[in-house]
C-alpha cells in the first residue's frame, strides 16, 4: 500500500524539480504582467504629477484667481484663463446642443429598420469613419470650405437677429459659432456609436410589448425604447464632451484666438486648448507654467467629465 | 353575443391608428432622414474636398523633395512622411507590449478581481485624456529632461494615445477565446505562461493586429500632442534624438500660413494622411473578420 502511494509522489517531485525553470518563467511572467497593470493606472497619475510640478510657480503666483481672471500680459506677468474657461465650456456646449439631436436621430435611423440592413450597414461604417479623419483635417477644411460657406448664413442671421446678444456682432473670418460646429461633427460619431449600441443591445421584449398595446412604431421609439436606453445616451453625451473640451486643433485653427469673452457667438474666442497650442511655442517661465496651470485645469474637468460617463456607462451595462 | 357585434363595427375605428398619430410618425421619420442627410453632408464634403485639392498638388516631388521656404514654388514633404512613420513607430514599440500584457493580466490572470477592474476603469479613464495632455506630459518628461525636441518625445506622446486602443482590443481578442482551449492547455501540463504565449496570443493576433493598426491609424492623424514634442524641422532629422517633422504638424503650420503653395501642399499631405487612416482602418476591419475560434 505504502509503496503504492509513494512511487507516484517521488515521480511527481522529480519532475516538478525538472521543470524548475517554467516555473520561474511563468512567475516573472505573471509578475511582469501585474507590474505593467498597475503602471496603467501610475501613468494617469505621473500625467497629473508631471502637469502640477510644471505649473507650481503659476499656481504659487495666481492662486485660484486665475480662474476669474481675464489678462494674458506676458509683458507684465499676470495671467488669467477665464476667457478660455468661457470659450471651452461655450464651445463644448454648442457643439453638444447640434450634436446631441443630429446623433441620437442618426442612432434610431440605424437601429429601427426603416431601411434594409444592406444600406444601414454602409451607412454606420461611414459614420465610423468620421470619427478617424484627424482634427487637423476638419481644421483644415474649416478654414477653407465650412467657414467661407456659411458665412452668408451667419451675416443673414447678424442682419436679422442682431438685437439679440449671441448674435450681435458681425460674424468675421472665424469665430466661435463657426468652431463649434465643427466640433459638432467631430463629436457625432462618438454620440451615434454609443447611443446605437444602446438602442441595439434594449430587450426586444420592450418593443413587442409596446407593440401589443397599440403603439405605433414611433409612439414606441419616443416613449419606450429611448427612455429605456437614456443612460447610455447620457453616458454617450458625456464622452462626447470630454471629448469637446479637450479638442485642440480644429479649435486652435478656427475659433479666433481672441483673448475675450464675448457674449456673442460670432466673434472670435480662445479655449484653453487653444491657447495652450498657439502660446507654446514663444512661452518660457512664469508664462510656461500658465500654460501648464491652464492644462491642469482642463485635465481636471475631463477627467471628472469622464470619470462621471464612465459611472453612468457601466451602470448601464449592468442593468442590461 | 349583440353586445360585442354592436361593438365590432366601431371596433376598427377605435383601434385605427388616427390621422394625428400618423401625421407625427411621418413627420418623426422625416426628421430622422434629413438628421441623417445633414450628419453626410460634412463627411462627403471633406472626402471631395481632400481628394479634389489634393490630387491637384499631387506630383512625385511631393515625395522626393523638402518643405518649400515661404513664398518659394514647389517642393514636398519627404522628411514629414518619414517622421510620421518613426514617431508612429516608436509610440507603437512602447505601447504595443505594455498594452498586450496589461490585457494578458486584466483577462487571464486577474479576470474580474479588483485590480484588474481598476485596470480598466483607468484606461477608460486614460483613453478620454485629451491629447494636448499627452503632448505636455511628453514635453515635460521627455523634452525638458533631454533638452531637445525629438521623434522619442513624440512617440511617447503617441504612446500614451495609443495604450488604451491596443488594451482594449486585446482584451476583446483574449475574451473570444473559449474556456475550453485554456483548460485543455493547463489539462497538458502547459504553465500560464506556456499557455498564453503560445496558445492565447497566436489565437488572439487577428484582435491585436486590429487594435495595433486602429492606434496606428489615430496616431498618424494626431497633432496636438507633437507640438511640443516632436515639433517640426525643415530637413530630414538625422538621429531620434532630433526636432522631427510629422505630416499633421505640416498640414496644421501649412493650413494657417498665408502662402498659396504652403496651402495647397496641405491639402496633399491630408489626402495622404486620410488615405493612409481609411486604408488601415479598413483593413482593420478585413482583418477582424479574421476569428481563430
Amino acid at each position: 500500500m505504502t509503496s503504492l502511494t509513494t512511487a507516484p509522489a517521488e515521480t511527481l517531485i522529480d519532475s516538478s524539480t525538472k521543470f524548475q525553470p517554467e516555473r520561474q518563467i511563468n512567475q516573472i511572467f505573471r509578475w511582469l504582467t501585474i507590474a505593467l497593470a498597475v503602471c496603467v493606472g501610475l501613468v494617469l497619475l505621473w500625467i497629473t504629477y508631471s502637469l502640477l510640478l510644471i505649473a507650481l510657480p503659476a499656481i504659487r503666483t495666481f492662486g485660484l484667481g486665475f480662474l476669474t481672471n481675464s489678462t494674458w500680459n506676458p509683458v507684465e506677468e499676470i495671467y488669467g484663463v477665464f476667457p478660455q474657461i468661457y470659450g471651452t465650456i461655450l464651445s463644448s456646449f454648442l457643439a453638444l446642443l447640434f450634436a446631441v439631436p443630429l446623433g441620437v436621430g442618426v442612432a434610431v435611423f440605424l437601429t429601427e429598420n426603416f431601411l434594409p440592413p444592406k444600406i444601414l450597414t454602409p451607412i454606420a461604417f461611414i459614420m465610423e469613419l468620421l470619427a478617424a479623419i484627424p482634427s487637423v483635417v476638419y481644421g483644415l477644411w474649416g478654414i477653407f470650405v465650412f467657414l467661407p460657406a456659411i458665412r452668408p448664413i451667419l451675416q443673414g442671421i447678424n442682419r436679422a437677429f442682431g438685437w439679440i446678444p449671441f448674435f450681435s456682432t458681425t460674424p468675421g473670418g472665424r469665430h466661435l459659432f463657426g468652431a463649434s460646429l465643427v466640433l459638432a461633427i467631430m463629436i457625432l460619431p462618438t454620440i451615434v456609436a454609443i447611443s446605437r449600441d444602446t438602442m441595439s443591445s434594449l430587450p426586444p421584449q420592450l418593443r413587442q410589448g409596446s407593440y401589443g398595446l397599440g403603439a405605433t412604431r414611433w409612439e414606441t421609439i419616443t416613449r419606450v425604447l429611448v427612455p429605456a436606453g437614456l443612460s447610455g445616451i447620457i453616458g454617450s453625451v458625456m464622452l462626447a464632451l470630454g471629448r469637446a473640451l479637450g479638442e485642440t486643433m480644429a479649435l486652435a485653427m478656427l475659433v479666433g484666438n481672441a483673448n475675450n469673452a464675448n457674449i456673442s457667438w460670432f466673434s472670435p474666442a480662445s479655449t484653453i486648448a487653444s491657447l495652450i497650442a498657439n502660446q507654446f511655442g514663444e512661452a518660457s517661465g512664469l508664462q510656461k507654467s500658465s500654460l501648464f496651470y491652464g492644462a491642469l485645469i482642463l485635465m481636471v474637468l475631463t477627467l471628472l467629465v469622464n470619470i462621471l460617463a464612465q459611472m453612468v456607462v457601466s451602470r448601464f451595462q449592468q442593468v442590461e | 353575443m349583440a353586445h360585442s357585434s354592436s361593438q365590432s363595427a366601431p371596433l376598427d375605428n377605435q383601434f385605427a391608428v388616427s390621422s394625428g398619430r400618423k401625421m407625427f410618425g411621418n413627420i418623426m421619420t422625416a426628421l430622422v432622414f434629413s438628421c441623417v442627410a445633414i450628419a453626410a453632408i460634412p463627411l462627403v464634403s471633406i472626402l471631395f474636398m481632400v481628394i479634389t485639392k489634393g490630387l491637384g498638388g499631387l506630383t512625385p516631388a511631393v515625395f522626393t523633395d523638402l518643405p518649400p521656404a515661404a513664398g518659394v514654388a514647389g517642393g514636398g514633404f519627404r522628411n514629414a512622411i518619414t517622421g510620421t512613420l518613426i514617431t508612429c513607430l516608436i509610440g507603437a514599440l512602447i505601447s504595443v507590449p505594455f498594452g498586450v500584457l496589461t490585457a494578458v493580466y486584466t483577462i487571464e490572470f486577474g479576470r474580474g478581481n479588483k485590480l484588474s477592474q481598476f485596470v480598466s476603469f483607468c484606461t477608460n479613464i486614460l483613453s478620454g485624456v485629451p491629447s494636448i495632455i499627452a503632448g505636455l506630459f511628453a514635453y515635460g518628461i521627455v523634452v525638458l529632461a533631454t533638452g531637445t525636441f525629438s521623434a522619442v518625445a513624440g512617440g511617447i506622446a503617441l504612446s500614451v494615445l495609443m495604450l488604451p486602443i491596443i488594451i482594449r482590443t486585446s482584451e476583446e481578442g483574449f475574451k473570444s477565446i473559449p474556456r475550453d482551449t485554456r483548460l485543455a492547455a493547463t489539462g497538458i501540463g502547459a504553465t500560464n505562461f506556456q499557455s498564453v504565449t503560445q496558445i492565447i496570443l497566436p489565437a488572439a493576433m487577428p484582435f491585436i493586429a486590429t487594435g495595433v493598426t486602429l492606434a496606428l491609424a489615430r496616431a498618424a492623424g494626431e497633432t496636438a500632442p507633437l507640438l511640443f514634442t516632436a515639433l517640426f524641422n525643415q530637413y530630414d532629422a538625422k538621429s531620434i534624438w532630433e526636432p522631427t517633422a510629422t505630416l499633421s504638424v505640416l498640414i496644421y503650420n501649412f493650413a494657417i500660413s498665408p502662402y498659396k503653395n504652403q496651402q495647397a501642399l496641405a491639402w496633399v499631405a491630408a489626402l495622404i494622411v486620410v488615405l493612409l487612416i481609411l486604408v488601415v482602418s479598413i483593413l482593420a476591419r478585413i482583418v477582424s473578420r479574421r476569428k481563430v475560434y
